[in-house]
């Protein structure tokens, strides 16, 4: 996983609340089988719409998704965090994310940042004013600052210590290897196996 | 202090526990299919990973595949579905092929195989596993990282949800069913409302359910935003697991079945969240915007966007529905009528549009599309096949089909569907397509009519 400590970039203002997987990427991107090329099925459908604020120069290379609340939320797929990154987004600032949504970024290095709703206003605004606003998401002191304006944000120290320095869960499982074969050996004896 | 039914699965799962860490959490079941897979496989393959407990896990073909006979046209579904096969034949995962006696919605057939059962945990790359919590276990979707993690380790760090409870009191009335109970659930609390909580569905009204009806409800715990529904099990439960080809037998029943009893919340336990709803107060129930909380009563009419409590989005939604506030629901004409899906494709739901078709044709395109081909076979058994055909319905193949366009059954931009589905998105079932989602019955009606229409108003 790529690591995440502190990332400087432009912001994009995405005015939606409930923007669901199913927009992020559509169902008919999800047949690829490699884990390349995802951003050209980002917002694919409102990407077509020439006012769609992905569509405007003013945020061309912006790294920063500030979005309504609800972002992420239906389907599992994480083709959508991935079409994120391959975009160029490193963080995603929203009030309120859809639960398996803000776990698969956590897992890939997409910082999910929750921020009250009038902070999100906030910085919606102040990048809405001034596209080259310069918006800075840093995990280590847990805050996003811009403009003079700082907001504090929640993260529990597990999933920021893993973020930070870029650590793969399964190889963290796996030095418990043990403990998963004391537990098999205790399973109840009817669990079913699928053979 | 007891504990809720949500703690005690849990609690029995944890494999490790450290402060300031998630719990370990022991998977008992992980079901597969094509289009989440294919990355984790890889991420094995090149680490030098093998799938820890092969026999703890089961794959299926559903999303990509046509409803009619015949091989996979689009050559990347057809790479797709046969990326599953190599993979599966590789790591020595049991799969379920088209056209295999055993294929089905993923959903579907851990069921209808007795693979489901009361207190596993069960995981998914795909966000409808909720589904499994009927049965009275912990069951969520995950991400496809998740699945390469549960391939590798059996298990997954968590942190265990809030709890939740949904007490529904009363009786539904007579033809309000289990669909249109938790469309009403998500326009209360919002696709939000559920978030960071395990809801356990209480109450009479759920008492009363079918299994059939308490998968329908758990499977769209996700569109309220919950990480997992669950049920308590009862006799209910084991009446539909006795006899189940993975289900225990004898002694090993009996004992499973003692245990099973003791999954209920303490009389003294405190969920984290409280929701009540009068069962005996709903109707018909249907959406009219592009996300699950925005449904009403199908009796009323569609609302003023400032009377919703997201006025931006109903005005976009209406918008791209291309419907207007004040209408009557009832006036809704649509394209197409979809009965199927993970929430509503089990042989109840067939039983139940085959009622209102009866002696009736239908005057709009109508595919009813049974969740796995076992259901297929039971229906068949019964005539419902005919019932359909003789109302001009097409009757096809069992997968996943329109409910989230990766296959041929898509509808056209611009089309309106009723659909048994569980999502109502943007451009879900095909492009620029038009989504309300329905109860079987009212599918069923509708496809009679042309418009959103209740069973009784026929």
């Amino acid at each position: 996983m790529e690591a995440f400590t502190t990332h400087t970039g432009r912001a994009v203002p995405l005015r939606r609340s409930n923007v669901d997987t199913d927009q992020i990427i559509p169902a008919v991107w999800l047949k690829q089988v490699s884990r390349t090329g995802f951003e050209r099925g980002l917002f694919a459908a409102w990407r077509e719409d020439p006012e769609f604020v992905l569509n405007d120069p003013a945020y061309a290379g912006a790294s920063i998704l500030v979005s309504g609340p609800d972002f992420g939320t239906g389907s599992s797929r994480e083709h959508a965090v991935w079409a994120l990154q391959q975009y160029g987004f490193r963080a995603v600032i929203a009030a309120r994310f859809g639960d398996i949504f803000r776990n698969n970024s956590t897992k890939m290095g997409l910082l999910p940042v929750v921020l009250p709703a009038e902070k999100v206003e906030a910085l919606q605004s102040a990048v809405e004013a001034d596209p080259s606003t310069e918006v800075t998401v840093d995990l280590v002191e847990r805050q996003v600052r811009w403009g003079g304006e700082t907001a504090g944000f929640e993260i529990d120290d597990y999933t920021r210590w893993r973020l930070l320095e870029g650590l793969d869960d399964i190889g963290l499982t796996l030095t418990h290897a043990d403990d998963i074969t004391e537990y098999e050996n205790g399973r109840q004896p009817w669990l079913p196996t699928t053979v | 202090m007891g504990r809720t039914l949500a703690e005690k699965v849990w609690e029995r799962h944890v494999v490790r526990r450290a402060d300031g860490e998630p719990d370990l959490l022991y998977i008992d079941l992980h079901l597969i299919h094509e289009v989440t897979s294919p990355q984790a496989f890889d991420g094995l393959r090149m680490a030098g990973r093998k799938v820890r407990r092969p026999e703890l896990t089961i794959a299926t073909e559903d999303h990509n595949v046509p409803t009619v006979l015949g091989p996979i046209a689009d050559p990347v579904s057809k790479a797709q579905v046969e990326t599953l096969r190599k993979n599966a034949a590789e790591f020595g995962v049991r799969l379920h092929p088209m056209g295999d006696a055993g294929q089905g919605v993923v959903h579907i057939i851990g069921p209808q195989f007795g693979l489901t059962q009361p207190g596993m945990t069960i995981v998914c790359g795909d966000s409808h596993t909720s589904t499994h919590g009927a049965f009275g276990g912990i069951a969520f979707g995950i991400g496809t990282s998740e699945v390469e993690h549960v391939l590798a380790t059996q298990t997954l760090p968590a942190y265990r949800p809030k709890t939740m409870a949904i007490e529904v009191s009363g009786e539904l009335p007579f033809g309000v069913t289990a669909k249109d109970l938790i469309l009403a659930i998500i326009a209360k609390i919002g696709t939000g409302g559920g978030q960071g909580h395990i809801i356990e569905y209480r109450g009479e009204a759920v008492r009363k359910l079918s299994m059939e009806g308490r998968m329908t409800v758990c499977n769209m715990s996700i569109e309220a935003g919950a990480r997992a529904g669950m049920i308590a099990p009862d006799e209910t439960t084991f009446a539909y697991l006795r006899g189940r080809p993975h289900a225990p037998t004898g002694e090993a029943w009996d004992a499973a079945v003692e245990y099973w009893k003791s999954l209920r919340t303490d009389d003294d336990a405190v969920f984290d969240t409280v929701v009540e709803i009068d069962a005996s107060a709903l109707s018909p129930f249907v959406t009219w915007g592009t996300n699950p909380g925005q449904g009403a009563p199908l009796n009323t009419a569609i609302p003023a966007p400032e009377e919703t409590s997201d006025t931006a989005a109903a005005r976009r939604a209406l918008d791209y529905m291309a419907l207007r506030p004040g209408t009557p629901l009832s006036e809704i004409e649509v394209d197409t009528v979809f009965v199927g899906s993970c929430t509503n494709g089990r042989l109840e739901d067939l039983r139940a549009a085959a009622d209102i078709l009866r002696g009736r044709k239908v005057t709009t395109r109508t595919l009813i599309v049974p969740g796995s081909m076992q259901v297929k076979a039971e229906a068949e058994a019964e005539g419902l096949h005919e019932v359909f055909q003789a109302a001009g319905a097409e009757w096809r193949q069992a997968g996943c089909s329109m409910c989230l366009g990766m296959n041929p059954d898509t509808l056209a931009p611009g089309e309106r569907s009723a659909s048994t589905s569980n999502r109502n998105f943007e451009g879900r079932q095909g492009k620029g397509g038009r989504t309300h989602l329905v109860s079987p019955a009212v599918a069923a009606a509708t496809a009679v009519t042309g418009r959103l229409t209740a069973p009784a108003d026929l």
